[in-house]
């Protein structure tokens, strides 16, 4: 008995994501506290764009009662095990994936 | 360890107490968050805003979201390479199929364990779960421990319940703290060779969906068997 719910809570629009899947990102090391979603642990660290979401509103506005705008492209970035944590204790190949909005990339140096 | 306000032997205690009364668990003043949540549903009712039968049938819905929704969807999975290759494509849409609306509060994706890959999934910022399909999330999942040592130490915390995955097989960690909830669709067991897609979903547990625990299947007299549900 589903009524056919067809929204979902991408939002429309033609705004062109900065990167795509295979490039290399460096994640902002900005000290933003509030309602952030970029775990500190991963901040300025490089990793790889594996998926790109498409554009949600903006949670550290939508937190604050903001519209949550401008829209951010929401990224799934996937990082070496080894290069977030230097004593990583597992296998050279484990990896960690982590959802970032644009505003928090930058092209990898 | 509890401490007798007065002196008496073990065979006295035995005799005279009775365990202690368990506690509604309403019982006792509201905590401050009790008290807003209570403030803001009256207001909310009073202004017209939402009805108490809203509010009613919210609750009733997720309550009838359990790990056994999920479970159905694996199965399904397992079962059905075309609906697997949809589910893998577009969470929701596949969901959609099988009369589940996830609704609107987040988007879905399946992560799919391989030979060569195991997932699981935590919220190190808060305990974001996939709710509108495995209903409400294990109270381990919420706490500090697992949230902050998953990624840290992946494979010391599967080895804790009990799953020692070997180094070969890559160990892929979801941190889901934004507007994404992941589901891990687990590998379909060998021995499961022939079973209906109602057997299938009996081996599915919570934990294979949250990359904590694989599907496993009881033997015996060599034949094996689909654990029942309890």
């Amino acid at each position: 008995m589903v009524s056919a719910v067809k929204s979902t809570r991408r939002l429309e629009g033609s705004q062109a994501p900065r990167f795509a899947p295979g490039d290399r990102v460096d994640v902002q090391g900005r000290p933003v506290l509030g309602h952030c979603r970029t775990p500190w642990y991963v901040r300025g660290k490089q990793g790889v764009v594996v998926a790109v979401y498409g554009r949600f509103r903006d949670p550290e506005r939508l937190a604050y009662h903001f519209p949550g705008l401008p829209a951010q492209v929401l990224y799934k970035v996937r990082f070496a095990q080894h290069e977030v944590w230097p004593n990583y204790a597992g296998a050279a190949k484990d990896h960690i994936e982590i959802d970032i909005y644009e505003h928090w990339l930058e092209p990898a140096r | 360890m509890h401490e007798d306000e007065h002196e008496h032997g073990h065979a006295a205690h035995a005799e005279h107490a009775h365990p202690p009364l368990q506690k509604d668990h309403d019982a006792g003043p509201m905590g401050p968050y009790e008290v807003l949540e209570e403030a803001l549903r009256s207001l909310l009712i009073d202004k017209g805003i939402l009805s108490a039968e809203q509010i009613a049938a919210a609750i009733d819905l997720m309550d009838s979201r359990t790990p056994q929704l999920g479970a159905k969807v694996v199965a399904r999975a397992w079962v059905d390479p075309a609906f697997k290759k949809r589910l893998l494509k577009d969470t929701r849409a596949a969901l959609l199929e099988l009369d589940i609306d996830i609704g609107t509060i987040a988007e879905f994706a399946t992560v799919e364990n391989t030979p060569e890959v195991h997932n699981v999934i935590v919220c190190t910022l808060c305990s974001c779960y996939p709710k509108m399909l495995l209903g409400l999330p294990p109270a381990w999942y919420k706490s500090l421990a697992y949230r902050s040592r998953t990624v840290v130490d992946p494979r010391g915390v599967l080895r804790e319940f009990g799953l020692e995955l070997p180094g070969e097989v890559e160990v892929r960690v979801h941190d889901s703290t934004a507007d994404l909830r992941y589901l891990v669709l687990p590998m379909r067991p060998k021995a499961t060779r022939g079973w209906s897609e109602e057997a299938l979903a009996g081996i599915v547990t919570r934990d294979c969906m949250i990359g904590t625990a694989l599907p496993r299947v009881e033997t015996k007299g060599g034949r094996p068997r689909a654990r029942r549900a309890a």
